[in-house]
């Protein structure tokens, strides 16, 4: 007999000195931030700035942003990758959009390479107060629009919602940004997906 | 298919529903088009690995991990239970992360506002990762009631929040605890938003044998995790 899942529950407004505690201050150790890449970390470093826009527009400024990629290789730090683990690059940060003067998140990371012929894409969890349950979406690469058009899960997004998942790359001085806003709600909702 | 996947689905009758009225910030923030199906790829049958060595001696007791002075105050208690998937088998060597309001109801967190004491010797944070049985055990204090301002009187019933990661990213789930016989559960639109029959399973059970003699009262405390759809791999 197949047992009940355990139900969600809303991260709620205080997560932070216990998920994201040294970005917020708090002296306790962090197990993740929004540093994915050190300097030994193989590919082209990128950073990926953003806003959780709830459905009036405003930025969410209690919101948690997680993101799970493969390295430049398209290889995941993960047991199930066939080609062995890759323990140099983890592939996961987490942030809070609480310590923001504009509510976004930022993250530092390398461009992931394409994972099993889908066009290199970052998974993004989402989770914040009235939120009662996370939610997943996927952010592509405005610069790889040959693999977008051929990639079998954006094929599988209405067309007119697809730009939703494609961040924009815009190329500064710092270096490449990504700009990838989370729309919750409204006529530009974000795509998210039942994984 | 391999012993990594394909998980089950997110079953959409346990868990709450992203716009949930009773939940007055859901009206804003919850997602309200429908979810795009997604087959899973490698993307999704891996995820952040962290064992052991992410956790330091003291971070699974929350009445030790923040001492400056002394004690923290408050009742002592046992948090003690497995993580399973929903065939019942363990889940090994995964990170729960734990953060809570300390005896008085009151966060550590800059902005609680509440009119409650803050305890200089409690932080209310911890981790702890489950063992080859899937089994996990925390210490800490009983966390105190506190108001918030979704509706007048509001009040959150007394709770443990938890997060974890399981074998993948999908598998991931943050969710709270809460304590057997509070009043305020049926009046809390954040227990309410979960599905009957399965919010229940969020409701920890008192246990004499998790009781700890002369020191702390023990709950116990068994989260569900999504199950894999296929046979797995011969063992
Ligand atoms: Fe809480």
């Amino acid at each position: 007999m197949k047992l009940k899942q355990s139900p969600s529950q809303t991260v709620g407004p205080y997560f932070a000195y216990c998920l994201t505690p040294e970005q917020y201050g708090y002296d306790f150790r962090a197990i993740a931030g929004s540093q994915l890449a050190d300097e030994h970390a193989e590919g082209e470093r990128i950073r990926i700035v953003g806003r959780v826009l709830d459905g009036a527009g405003n930025a969410v400024d209690d919101a948690m942003v997680e993101i799970w990629q493969a390295d430049a290789k398209g290889r995941y730090a993960h047991p199930a990758d066939p080609r062995g683990s890759n323990l140099a690059f983890r592939g996961f940060g987490r942030t809070g959009t609480g310590t923001d003067p504009e509510s976004r998140f930022v993250f530092d990371t390398i461009k992931p390479g394409s994972v099993e012929a889908q066009a290199p894409h970052i998974t993004l969890c989402v989770m914040a107060r009235g939120m009662l349950s996370h939610a997943f979406t996927r952010l592509y690469f405005s610069d790889e629009s040959e693999a977008n058009a051929a990639d079998a899960v954006l094929a599988t997004v209405p067309e007119a919602r697809r730009g939703t998942l494609i961040a924009a790359r815009e190329d500064t001085q710092a270096g490449t940004v990504y700009r990838f806003d989370v729309h919750l709600q409204g006529a530009a909702e974000t795509v998210f997906f039942d994984a | 298919m391999t012993a990594h996947g394909p998980f089950s689905p997110r079953d959409w009758d346990a868990h709450p529903p992203y716009v949930y009225p009773d939940y007055k910030s859901t009206g804003l923030r919850g997602p309200t088009q429908p979810l795009i199906p997604l087959e899973q790829t490698l993307s999704e049958l891996t995820g952040p690995v962290y064992g052991r060595e992410s956790v330091g001696e003291l971070d699974h007791d929350l009445t030790r991990n923040a001492r400056v002075n002394g004690e923290p105050l408050g009742e002592r208690i046992v948090v003690a239970g497995r993580v399973l998937d929903e065939d019942g088998k363990a889940v090994p060597n995964t990170l729960i992360e734990v953060w809570q309001a300390n005896a008085a109801g009151r966060y550590i967190h800059k902005s609680d506002r509440h009119d409650a004491p803050l305890d200089p010797n409690f932080r209310g944070s911890g981790r702890c990762v489950t063992d080859a049985e899937g089994r996990y055990k925390l210490c800490s204090v009983k966390p105190g009631a506190y108001p918030w301002g979704n509706h007048p009187n509001a009040w959150r019933p007394n709770h443990i929040h938890f997060s974890l990661f399981g074998p993948s990213f999908v598998t991931r789930l943050v969710t709270q605890m809460y304590f057997p016989g509070d009043p305020l559960l049926e009046l809390d639109p954040i227990y309410l938003g979960a599905g009957e029959g399965a919010r229940e399973l969020l409701v920890s059970k008192f246990d004499l044998e998790v009781t700890e003699a002369d020191f702390a009262l023990g709950y116990r405390f068994d989260i569900v995790l999504r199950g894999r759809n296929a046979t797995p791999a011969q063992e």
